[in-house]
């Protein structure tokens, strides 16, 4: 029966705002994958050789391997011959230099997305490293980064300006072997972000990235590498949207983060990458590859998501804790609503002694969805008095969605200690009830409600961007119980 | 709003029959409510209390199946839940809900803000808002930890009972409907609780207070007192009524009313 007075399935169709295509003229590549097609993408982006190399080295694992399919997930078969593996807006120029030199439409297009490229943005202290289906075309405060030794650019500008630190790191947290979806990007990247926090240095702003997916059927494979040398600190924010398609389009990123002695890696997403009609028509297959290694000792890696888009979310992002005294966190809300289907969690694995990890997810389904947490909790032989304490939560909105728990705990050290707890609650008929007998509307009830459950992640994100979460989880789930 | 409305009408309860889930649970209940009065309604469990409180509050999931409620002359029934509010319907729950992570104090300014502006009034300001909620807070001896606390978290169950009087006098309804708010309360508590609900009788508010025992009416004499049996009112009477209650029971007004 019915929870409210109100005809709440009308509420449910909320419509994607972020839903509209740039007319731009893209240097794109005909669908298809070979090794002509690799030569081509690191020939385009003047790659040292080394570079082409590692592509092709991963290319060829990759033709080895078969798409898992493990994961709670369904969508039909993906036809990897028929995605164009590169697709760039056309420079006017050999590139731009400043934002004047940058394609208007494009400058529209990311204001139309809210991405603070211009004054506002210093005012923010954001700076903003954009990156428009594979090319970043504009980069901000690049010089106070610069005099603080900071190092953040497009991926692609950091091969030609440190090809040292680039051999040096990629790939070594995230192997081109580790799993079918990172050997496909490991082959065929454009572009991405690239960090470098030297020594001892507090990086003086937020980082951030805003990716999107504009150009139709084109893959988007992003590298991005985070560095931070000893006893530095770095908060960095990443934001997705992508534009409103019918067929579904592939997204399948690699992100490594490399934390050295005393270091501290803060990560933030929230994605809205499009989720797909309220009848499961098209929308952005996520498969994402997130891991960050705390190499040093006392460092610490913290990954912080608001996940609210894709109409497939696979990501596990995770912490691999080798320093002692190494400290991982995940904190994490994901929402999946209409037909998203949501498969996502962590890892986190002990080798130092007495290193700690925590887990906090948040799972909220609403409409048809699925929404799983899967998450691994791994204490080696040599992780003398390690610690984790895991909470596990899901919301359920409605009657025909699901919310599922996979939990994996491996423990080979017995000083380790490991908690678990999990809760599963129906978004109480009861508390709605409560809210509107004093008085609140309905909407106000629900986002009230939502934000108080996910109050424990929300706390974790930037203030700036613990608003937009706020926002982005109230136009996701506006009218969702019913 | 209402100044001097002594003896005006607040709730009109005409023939109301609802059910659940196809279950009949009011059938043709009659009652008539006046400002300034306090209306106990009793009854054995299952008699139909709490059905009557939640389909006066607008809960979707009991039907009404016939019979008309005005509330100051309204149709009180085509409204939902939160418009039955903000005119000043209040409902002090059997059960208050707890809502994680959502500050009690959040919740009230933001129900006090609906009422508010349902009545043309600017939104309360931070500072005139925690003024307010602290006197009331005294009043019902409650101390400043409360406010910061998730909504009903891990309240004992006199604590919560306490916060929904807290809320009714925040809210200043016209109207407070309350649902065995004496329930699962030890002496002290019980105490606390009616006092707070005694100094907001008013001359131009009606209380409707729902129970199973006489006990709370030790503290907070009613002017009636009805008996609500098998889904109707089988018997009304004054403050006396609850003390023979007490002594007797409640077949002998079945077969009473059986009699007539």
């Amino acid at each position: 029966m019915a929870s409210t007075p109100h005809d709440l399935d009308n509420l449910v169709a909320q419509k994607y705002q972020h839903g509209f295509v740039t007319d731009i003229e893209s240097d794109t590549v005909p669908p298809g994958l070979d090794e002509d097609l690799i030569r081509l993408i690191s020939a385009k982006k003047k790659e040292p050789q080394f570079l082409l190399d590692w592509r092709l080295k991963s290319y060829r694992h990759w033709q080895t391997m078969q798409e898992p399919h493990w994961a709670h997930v369904r969508y039909p078969a993906i036809d990897y011959q028929s995605i164009s593996y590169y697709s760039a807006p056309k420079a006017k120029t050999d590139g731009p230099k400043t934002l004047a030199d940058v394609d208007p439409k494009l400058l529209a297009t990311y204001d139309k997305l809210g991405v603070p490229l211009h004054e506002r943005a210093r005012l923010a202290g954001v700076a903003v490293d954009a990156v428009f289906d594979s090319v970043s075309v504009a980069t901000t405060f690049k010089d106070r980064l610069s005099r603080a030794g900071v190092v953040f650019c497009p991926f692609s500008e950091a091969v030609q300006a440190h090809p040292e630190l680039i051999e040096q790191y990629l790939g070594s947290v995230v192997p081109t072997t580790d799993n079918f979806y990172a050997a496909l990007n490991s082959a065929v990247f454009t572009d991405g972000s690239f960090v470098y926090i030297p020594k001892g240095v507090r990086c003086p702003m937020e980082l951030s990235t805003y990716f999107r997916i504009n150009a139709a059927n084109t893959g988007q494979f992003e590298r991005t590498l985070i560095i931070a040398d000893e006893g530095s600190h770095v908060s960095y924010l990443e934001g997705c949207t992508a534009p409103m398609r019918d067929e579904n389009q592939l997204h399948a990123a690699v992100v490594e983060l490399v934390a050295l002695t005393d270091a501290t890696i803060k990560y933030s997403t929230v994605q809205n990458w499009y989720p797909g009609d309220e009848n499961g028509l098209g929308g952005i297959y996520n498969f994402v590859t997130k891991r960050g290694e705390c190499r040093g000792d006392r460092s610490r890696i913290s990954w912080t998501q608001v996940e609210t888009g894709s109409a497939i979310t696979w990501k596990y992002p995770s912490c691999v804790l080798l320093g002692n005294h190494s400290v991982g966190e995940f904190y994490s809300v994901a929402v999946a609503n209409h037909y998203q289907q949501a498969d996502t969690g962590t890892k986190m694995i002990h080798i130092g002694k007495n290193t700690r990890s925590t887990i906090v997810s948040k799972g909220i389904s609403a409409g048809h969805a699925n929404n799983s947490y899967r998450g691994l909790v791994k204490v080696a032989t040599s992780a003398e008095g390690a610690r984790n304490y895991t909470q596990c939560d899901s919301l359920l909105m409605g009657s025909e969605c699901g919310a599922y728990t996979f939990p994996y705990i491996e423990v080979k050290n017995p000083s380790a200690t490991v908690e678990h707890e999990a809760t599963t609650s129906k978004i109480g008929e009861d508390q709605l009830f409560y809210c509107l007998q004093r008085g609140l509307s309905q909407e106000d009830a629900i986002n009230m409600i939502v934000n108080g459950f996910c109050k424990s992640v929300f706390k974790e994100l930037p203030m700036e961007f613990a608003v937009e979460a706020q926002n982005l989880l109230a136009v996701s789930l506006e009218g969702a119980v019913g | 709003m209402t100044t001097n409305t002594q003896n005006a009408a607040i709730l009109e309860i005409t023939d109301l029959s609802a059910e659940i889930n196809g279950r009949a649970i009011l059938k043709s209940l009659n009652l008539h409510v006046r400002a300034g009065e306090v209306h106990a309604i009793m009854g054995p469990n299952g008699a139909g209390k709490s059905t009557l409180s939640q389909v006066l509050a607008g809960r979707q999931s009991y039907a009404v199946t016939a019979g008309s409620v005005l509330f100051r002359g309204e149709n009180l029934l085509s409204l939902p839940p939160e418009e039955r509010a903000r005119r000043g319907l209040f409902l002090g729950f059997q059960y208050p809900v707890e809502i994680p992570g959502v500050n009690n104090v959040y919740l009230l300014k933001a129900a006090l803000n609906a009422k508010r502006k349902q009545a043309g009034l600017p939104e309360v300001d931070a500072f005139e808002f925690l003024g307010l909620v602290r006197e009331k807070m005294q009043l019902m001896q409650m101390d400043e930890s409360f406010l910061s606390r998730g909504v009903n978290e891990g309240f004992s169950g006199g604590e919560k009972k306490r916060n929904e009087i807290l809320q009714m006098a925040v809210l200043e309804p016209v109207l407070a409907i309350l649902d065995e708010t004496d329930s699962g309360l030890d002496i002290d508590a019980l105490k606390v609780v009616a006092n707070g609900v005694t100094s907001l009788r008013r001359h131009d508010r009606a209380i409707l207070l729902v129970t199973h025992y006489q006990r709370l009416l030790d503290y907070i004499t009613p002017d009636y007192v009805h008996v609500l049996m098998d889904g109707k009112i089988l018997k009304s009477g004054t403050a006396s009524l609850a003390h023979e209650l007490e002594a007797r029971g409640y077949d002998w007004v079945r077969e009473e009313a059986a009699n007539k």
